[in-house]
């Protein structure tokens, strides 16, 4: 019974890694926990075109795409045992949507060399290719989009802030609390003052937070939230009647389940992003004809064309791309992890590319080198329309403010680099 | 007929008194010393490092410094994810500013650390009991966390607040870091089970766990009888803060190797050891191992038959394995209220008459 028992559990443990041929892209994705109703959508959005591809085109230049799934539930742990029963399969590049195992996986990728790309979020000083090899986090990052965010309230100011108070709620993680270091810089060279306020995960609680806002009246709110925060957020700052426009969440804090709780008292509200928002791309009606149609959508395809399942798809195309351009670099179709780096290290795509993919202006142009694995960093806002139920697009990408992000970057690397040991690279 | 001890006599109060009284259960444990010494080292591998053995040992040593503190001397506690958070950052402190120093030092500096808070918050104690306590040691799992979120100082001023272990080596073996080998690992996490299980064992049957259990099971009559109730209580705390801060150090340094104290240390993580005691056996060194055990490796157990041999959804496969584990959790404790120790000891003496019951 013993023996047997003993058995059964080697067995089961034993099963977790099956071989695999195909290039091998998992998908660590949460669809349980505080943040699995905006995971859900990321990893059908991440799926889902990865299975367009395969039925559209046979794969990438011949080689089907396997997508294996894993469950974190955002939590590091489960993170890391994904990352061990995944990365003997052949897998090529990581893309975990959690800011806490990308902190894990940084330096376990560099030593196993696989590819972890972190598209808007994760460790922002990844950008700065020389010290982190095998990172990148194009198009844009957390400091980028509260640049940018800035930016938006300048120009809705006739260039000024002095004066201002500025407010961020932020998730009290390792994610909310990218942004601060940036907008400190910010409202010194701004003249506007920052009060930082964090809301405790996973974010069910923020009377005090909004109380505080209330009573102190800030002109603007920036949020740095994810999951159930947003929700609870939106709704706060709608009951304590905070004008919404003078809300702007970052990307994570902008997607449909976000605003629609609170209803009509959303409309307004603003939110940077990355990606095109809405079905009017050419490409969707690719995906209704080989994914929806004939039912090989990810999870029955319920939350085609959301906000974050299209920013799941805007990663699944970037690293689709990146694998061409490796397969191209290289003139093999079966690529390893360093040459999918390389592929990364030499990406270029342009308007015109993101025409042909069916996408046209859904994301910025993405030039990435040796030592820029950021990418220009350019996001625009969208506008919650409550009546209409669908955001709009309200600004151009802008560029963010690089000479207040760059020598960031520049510090925060720096300082991995001499903490973990590494000599940078020369680019 | 195989398990038994006819014929096993003793002829000194030395033999009489050892841990394992029965020849074959003596025999049993140098076969599971020898097998984790001599053999998985050399034939373990990352995945089975990194999602099964290593988390099973860190866990063993939360459960067995809880089961010191709740188990033997009774005193309720929901502070171990904080407690293990200040083994973490005691570490990652030391780490960083004594990087010249072994890491095993930094290790057990960290437990002496840990043992130092824990004593303080463990002085509540002298004056209230039960789920008051249980309250006040919340308190500290909710202070000790913001503390850590709040002061830069902890984090060595990093941007995110996360705290990342650098290479350390012993013996030229990289036992922190990315570069550490999956044997590395887990032998530092073995030698620290090992030791600390030793030490606990003999611990709580020596004068000082006497004195815990006579205050666990009546404290008015053990301080009659002599035993100061400040000294058996505080010394409960710092022992068992000792253990979690080592699990704490371990899970930060050599499991994980980046942690953030909300995420990596929460209430949550109070609980899973809370239930991992409960379900082992309170009061029991190897209840410690087989409730991290159970807590540990039927997760992964779950979701690798599910997802991997049956091929569900992954959502779905999660959702099922938490009603399972919560609903084996439920079984268990209605057939066996005591844990699987008290399983295992069923079991045993019901094998020491087999074939031939009364």
């Amino acid at each position: 019974m013993k023996t047997k028992l003993t058995a059964l559990v080697v067995a089961g443990i034993m099963a977790g890694a099956p071989a695999m041929a195909d290039l091998v892209v998992p998908n660590l994705s949460y669809r349980t926990g505080p943040y699995g109703a905006n995971g859900t959508q990321y990893a059908d959005g991440f799926n889902d075109y990865f299975t367009l591809l395969n039925e559209r085109d046979g794969g990438i230049g011949g080689e089907m795409i396997k997508v294996p799934e894993c469950e974190t539930a955002y939590n590091t742990e489960k993170g890391v045992e994904c990352y061990e029963a995944t990365k003997d399969s052949g897998a090529l590049v990581y893309n975990p949507l959690s800011t806490g195992i990308t902190y894990q996986l940084i330096p376990k990728v560099s030593v196993d060399k696989k590819v972890l790309y972190t598209p808007g979020y994760g460790r922002t000083s990844a950008k700065n290719g020389e010290v982190f090899e095998w990172i990148f986090n194009a198009p844009a990052n957390y400091w980028d989009g509260a640049s940018v965010a800035i930016k938006h309230l300048l120009d809705e100011n006739g260039g000024s802030l002095e004066g201002k108070k500025i407010a961020l709620v932020y998730h009290n993680s390792a994610y909310g609390k990218e942004p601060i270091r940036t907008l400190q810089e910010l409202a010194e060279k701004h003249g506007f003052t920052l009060s930082e306020i964090p809301v405790e995960a996973p974010g069910q609680e923020q009377g005090s937070q909004w109380l505080q806002i209330r009573r102190d009246r800030p002109d603007y709110v920036i949020m740095y939230g994810w999951g159930v925060m947003n929700q609870v957020a939106i709704q706060e700052a709608a009951n304590i009647r905070f004008p919404m426009e003078n809300l702007i969440g970052i990307w994570w804090a902008g997607s449909e389940i976000d605003v629609e709780p609170a209803g009509a008292g959303a409309d307004g509200y603003k939110s940077v992003t990355f990606n095109g928002v809405g079905q009017d791309y050419p490409l969707y009606d690719d995906l209704q004809q080989y994914v929806i149609d004939p039912g090989k959508a990810s999870q029955g395809g319920q939350h085609v064309g959301s906000a974050v399942y299209s920013r799941g798809m805007y990663a699944a195309v970037v690293i689709a791309e990146a694998i061409r351009t490796a397969q191209e670099m290289s003139g093999t179709s079966d690529i390893t992890p360093e040459q999918l780096r390389e592929g990364f290290e030499n990406l270029d795509i342009t308007q015109e590319r993101l025409v042909e993919i069916g996408l046209p202006d859904f994301g910025p142009p993405i030039q990435l080198s040796c030592s820029n694995h950021g990418g220009s960093g350019m996001a625009r806002i969208q506008q919650w329309d409550a009546d209409e139920g669908k955001w709009n697009l309200i600004t151009e990408f802008t560029e963010p403010d690089q000479e207040v992000v760059q020598p960031l970057i520049e510090e925060d690397s720096q300082a991995y680099a001499t903490e973990a040991g590494i000599t940078p690279r020369d680019c | 007929m195989i398990y038994r001890e006819a014929g096993d006599f003793k002829t000194s109060y030395r033999d009489d008194s050892q841990t394992f009284p029965i020849r074959l259960d003596r025999w049993g444990y140098y076969a599971i010393l020898a097998v984790a010494f001599g053999i998985i080292p050399f034939v373990i591998n990352d995945y089975w490092a990194n999602a099964v053995l290593v988390p099973f040992l860190i866990y063993a040593i939360a459960a067995l410094g809880l089961n010191i503190l709740t188990g033997y001397a009774g005193q309720v506690s929901l502070g171990t994810g904080g407690f293990m958070a200040v083994g973490a950052y005691a570490v990652y402190k030391l780490m960083t500013a004594f990087p010249d120093i072994s890491i095993l030092i930094h290790i057990l500096l960290a437990g002496g650390v840990t043992a130092v808070v824990g004593v303080l918050f463990g002085l509540p104690s002298l004056r209230i009991k039960g789920f008051y306590l249980a309250v006040a040691t919340l308190a500290a799992q909710f202070f000790l966390i913001w503390l850590f979120n709040k002061v830069p100082w902890f984090y060595n001023y990093s941007a995110s607040g996360q705290i990342t272990a650098p290479e350390r080596t012993v013996l030229g073996h990289a036992v922190t870091g990315p570069a550490t080998s999956a044997p590395a690992k887990y032998l530092v996490c073995l030698v620290m089970a090992f030791l600390l299980a030793w030490l606990a064992r003999n611990l709580t049957r020596g004068m000082l766990g006497r004195k815990w259990m006579a205050i666990r099971d009546m404290d008015i009559a053990a301080e009659i009888i002599g035993v100061d109730p400040l000294r058996a209580k505080l010394s409960a705390f710092a022992v068992s803060s000792f253990f979690i801060g080592i699990a704490g150090a371990l899970l930060f340094a050599v499991y994980l190797g980046a942690a953030e104290a909300g995420e990596a240390f929460g209430i949550n993580k109070s609980f899973l050891v809370l239930f991992m005691i409960i379900i082992g056996g309170l009061g029991s060194i190897f209840g410690s191992f087989a409730g991290a055990a159970f807590m540990v490796l039927m997760p992964v157990l779950l979701k690798n038959l599910l997802v991997g041999t049956l091929g569900w959804p992954t959502d779905l496969a999660a959702h099922i394995e938490l009603m399972i584990v919560g609903g084996l959790i439920v079984a268990f404790l209605i057939v066996e209220p005591h844990g699987l120790a008290r399983l295992w000891r069923l079991t045993k003496e019901k094998l020491r008459l087999w074939p031939f019951p009364h």
